[in-house]
């Protein structure tokens, strides 16, 4: 099978069980819902403040309810060992991994989709700049984190604590690419500056992750 | 590894206490400053060892990937925790200057901000080696350490666009530049004793986890005898 056809089965497979439980979109609903009310009492921000700090909030409360989705990638696949079967089978490693990204990313997405209006309500958020520009920023910052994400997941879900690992090794490499987001996203709100060096700064981060991404994970799927 | 011990510590300790007169007794006041600008002699060194034992030990990560010996990988945990020591250093004198000479203990700066991320992605590179299972440790902490690497460029140039967008409280952040020819005598035989000093650490904790490493696979062999018996 070829790494296309590998991939789409994988992702069609991820999907059709997404689809009939829905664990993953919602824990990671349910879980941003309850950050964008905590963080709205805590700062209770006027509509103009909110403006300057929503981007942040956003982006914060997607990597944290990211993580809840990211946790669960490979557990799935260590129930009666498919991850073994899988590693013994000639099957490309990366067209594994590229369908557990995918399938992260369109959660994240629909995450994305669900939670916007949500955040555009409760901080009466209006936009200064343009708005395509935020939907190009949100594309580029959620595969960052979700294809690090899922390597992380990979190799989190070897060690002793797995749920904490996730986050402890995300968050550090995140960094980056959370402040072209927010300072992006920012900047598009209050249209003060040109988010261009962001954009721009995300599509290398997103280059260069997925690369190291797919040049490794052989190795970490094969680790013993 | 007794041996080597014994002959390098006392020679390094002597080392270190030599440059420590100079750097607090011999080295001229600095005018502006006062004493408190003698912390650059231990605050610029410790950096540079730092920055050393990463680079270590991001090479010692890329061997291991490729050859699998065992060497490399310890001597990448050795350099990753001599790196976090000697950061940690770099990270407590630096506010301590701060403090005094720019009226504050902190400002999210490219190089201090950079030297922060690349604190924390190593602390997790060692969370990683301690709680990874059994024989995957290595190769799990190898892959991460070319991830950390690999992150440590773009966080810089995204601090640095960052800040020279909005101009930072504190003006002209930079350590003296251009030392008189007394402090740089200074400077140089501490950056040298320093470098000793990580280098004696990396060797020292190179060897313990080599024996480390031998004791366990002696340990398994002797398990997996028993079983057999």
């Amino acid at each position: 099978m070829s790494t296309l056809g590998v991939t789409r089965a994988t992702l069609v497979k991820d999907l059709r069980m997404e689809w009939r439980s829905k664990d993953a979109v919602n824990s990671m609903l349910f879980f941003s819902l309850l950050v964008v009310v905590i963080f709205s009492f805590a700062f209770n921000p006027t509509a103009e403040e909110s403006r300057r700090i929503a981007g942040g909030l956003i982006w914060v409360a997607f990597l944290f309810a990211a993580v809840v989705a990211l946790n669960q990638t490979w557990a799935r696949e260590l129930r009666n060992q498919v991850l073994d079967a899988y590693r013994v089978s000639p099957a490309p490693p990366n067209a594994l991994f590229l369908a557990k990204t995918l399938g992260n990313f369109l959660f994240v997405v629909v995450l994305e989709i669900l939670m916007t209006p949500l955040f555009v309500v409760f901080y009466e958020l209006r936009s200064v700049g343009p708005v395509w520009q935020l939907l190009v920023i949100a594309l580029l910052g959620t595969w960052a984190l979700v294809v690090n994400g899922t390597f992380f997941a990979g190799l989190s879900i070897r060690t002793r604590n797995r749920e904490i690992m996730l986050p402890l090794l995300l968050f550090p490499i995140t960094i980056p690419a959370l402040l072209a987001m927010v300072d992006a996203t920012t900047s598009i709100l209050t249209g003060e500056a040109s988010p261009d060096f962001w954009m721009k700064m995300l599509a290398v981060y997103d280059i260069v992750f997925t690369a190291i991404c797919l040049l490794l994970f052989e190795t970490v799927l094969n680790a013993e | 590894m007794k041996k080597l011990a014994l002959i390098s510590i006392p020679l390094t300790v002597a080392l270190l206490a030599y440059t420590s007169y100079l750097a607090l007794m011999v080295a001229p006041t600095e005018q502006t400053m006062g004493d408190v600008q003698r912390i650059f002699y231990y605050h610029v060194p410790s950096g540079w060892v730092a920055g050393l034992c990463f680079f270590i030990n991001f090479v010692a990560s890329a061997v291991f990937l490729w050859k699998r010996s065992e060497a490399s990988d310890a001597l990448a945990a050795a350099s990753a925790e001599v790196g976090v020591v000697f950061c940690t250093v770099l990270l407590i004198t630096g506010p301590l200057w701060a403090r005094p000479v720019w009226g504050i203990w902190w400002t999210w700066d490219a190089r201090l901000t950079t030297t922060l991320v690349l604190w924390l992605i190593y602390v997790s590179y060692l969370v990683l080696r301690r709680f990874a299972a059994g024989g995957q440790t290595q190769v799990l902490a190898a892959a991460f350490a070319i991830f950390g690497f690999a992150d440590v460029p773009i966080v810089y140039m995204s601090i640095r666009w960052f800040r020279t967008q909005h101009p930072s409280p504190v003006m002209g952040g930079g350590e003296n530049s251009g030392l008189a020819p007394a402090m740089l005598h200074v400077f140089l035989t501490n950056l040298v004793a320093f470098t000793v000093l990580g280098v004696l650490f990396v060797v020292l904790r190179y060897k313990l986890q080599m024996q480390e490493q031998a004791l366990e696979s002696a340990h398994a062999q002797m398990a997996l005898k028993g079983v057999s018996r």
